[in-house]
């Protein structure tokens, strides 16, 4: 209620500063412009609202595999973590902006490039929360499991996976939060489809009521994917007790 | 294999295993924890060892179940099972399914280690919970389970770590009492780690009591008294005393 009450409020104000001619709608339409924009050009805009969200769902579903199987070799193999980690780290440092053309000049104008600069985007969050989660293990069980001479492998499967769950999920929420802008980037370095695509047309011809009704659709799909996220992780991991379920 | 880990309670592998630590010392960096202490439980004893917080007495379960090597001296024990001092239950698993842990590392089907666990689930007081999760069950109950689940273990040698320290004093007495009994029904050669002289006095055939860091043996009591005990027993409450005052917490 609160979140809805604050959001009509600033809706109302930025309305009445574009009636006003405080600035030029041209810069920044009023939210009844990009409502309009929303519903003329809903046919466009659903089609590259379909298009990013295969983007976004690949790119993350890749992100989520590979973070995960990087955060475990991590875990379990000292060679791996000293090799990988600073690379892993280092991946984050690299400006999506700058590889992103290039990896379209590599990879083509299709579906590879978009996907394959989502899942750079998301895999760390993930592969990052796998590796703590897996590594903040209950000392008492893991003495149990000792205790027990059980194997590597059954230390791994029945007490260091499951408890690293929870952190699996807040890497895969925070994957899903950042995944559009990927997306966005790999389909400004080319592409002729998708919500990035939309913006940058839009942009250039000065049709900002449609860029902004193209951003709207951004934002909605971030925080559907994160509540969809949400919603799975209090479905998978119900034995921790939450106050807050985390969900948007 | 299999025949091994079908009935691991009523056939354990080995019962006649006992302990025998001789002057042990392990020091974690500067830290000396263990400074040369020797203790002895025979086959089917049960033998407290108590002291003050921070004399080793975790560290000394530690290597009698073969987690750690001592710095010097020698350990020889039967292979033995641990109940870690916070009772280490698997948050995501069911009551049932915790018990039966050690059985499913020992190799033992789900279905298979499930109904083994499942035959002692009423005397245990936990039928009714098989399925409930570990947050959902009161910390006697988790006791239990754990207890049953370091029991299953099929291992001839238990090592309790303070098993119920964590309890208030009423459940804690009901505990000690079902520990008791459970252990009448089911003899194993047991380590009792407890800062409860009492707890020691009801529970053990011999108490060693370790002083404060490094710990050392100050005295060992032995404890030939009938069961079942009470801690209104004239012989306990004298037994108490005795192990207060060597421990130097008389006032």
């Amino acid at each position: 209620m609160g979140a809805a009450l604050i959001v009509l409020a600033g809706l109302a104000a930025w309305e009445a500063i574009v009636r006003l001619g405080l600035v030029d709608d041209l810069l920044l339409p009023a939210p009844a412009q990009v409502a309009e924009s929303l519903w003329s050009d809903r046919a466009l805009l659903a089609d590259d609202l379909a298009v990013t969200t295969g983007e976004v769902l690949l790119g993350l579903a890749a992100a989520i595999a590979a973070g995960a199987a990087l955060g475990v070799t991590m875990h379990v193999s000292r060679p791996a973590r000293r090799a990988l980690r600073p690379l892993v780290i280092g991946s984050q440092a690299v400006p999506v902006p700058v590889i992103a053309p290039l990896v379209v000049l590599v990879l083509g104008f299709g579906l590879a490039p978009k996907v394959l600069l989502v899942a750079l985007v998301c895999f760390f969050p993930v592969a990052i929360n796998v590796y703590d989660g897996l590594r903040d293990t209950d000392a008492d069980a893991r003495k149990l499991l000792r205790s027990l001479d059980a194997s590597r492998w059954q230390t791994l499967r029945m007490l260091e996976l499951p408890s690293a769950l929870p952190s699996a999920f807040t890497g895969m929420k925070v994957a899903a939060a950042v995944a559009v802008i990927g997306a966005v980037f790999a389909e400004w370095s080319g592409a002729d489809s998708g919500l990035g695509h939309a913006l940058l047309t839009a942009n250039g011809q000065l049709e900002t009521a449609r860029a902004f009704a193209a951003t709207l659709l951004l934002f909605l799909l971030a925080v559907t994917l994160y509540g969809a996220l949400s919603l799975l992780e209090r479905r998978v991991v119900d034995w921790t007790p939450r106050s807050d379920p985390g969900g948007p | 294999m299999e025949t091994d880990v079908e009935a691991p309670v009523t056939e354990p592998r080995d019962l006649s295993g006992g302990v025998t630590v001789a002057g042990v010392e392990k020091a974690f960096g500067a830290v000396q924890a263990l400074g040369g202490v020797s203790l002895h439980a025979a086959p089917r004893e049960v033998v407290a060892v108590a002291g003050p917080s921070g004399c080793g007495k975790s560290t000394l379960l530690e290597l009698v179940c073969g987690l750690a090597a001592p710095d010097a001296g020698t350990v020889e024990a039967a292979p033995a099972a641990l109940m870690p001092q916070r009772d280490g239950l698997l948050p995501w698993l069911s009551a049932l399914d915790n018990a039966a842990l050690a059985l499913r590392v020992g190799g033992t089907g789900r279905a298979a280690a499930r109904a083994a666990a499942h035959e002692h689930f009423a005397a245990f007081g936990l039928e009714g919970f098989e399925r409930a999760r570990p947050r959902e069950l009161s910390g006697g109950m988790r006791q239990r389970v754990a207890f049953l689940r370091t029991l299953l273990a099929g291992r001839p040698v238990l090592a309790l770590d303070e098993p119920f320290g964590a309890l208030d004093a009423l459940t804690r007495g009901q505990m000690q009492r079902w520990l008791a009994g459970a252990l009448a029904r089911e003899p194993r050669t047991v380590l009792l780690v407890t800062h409860d002289v009492e707890e020691a006095a009801l529970l053990a055939d011999r108490i060693v009591l370790l002083s404060p860091r490094p710990g050392r043996v100050v005295a060992t009591l032995e404890v030939p008294l009938p069961r079942p005990r009470h801690r209104t027993d004239l012989a306990v409450v004298e037994l108490r005393e005795r192990a207060l005052s060597a421990l130097g917490g008389d006032a």
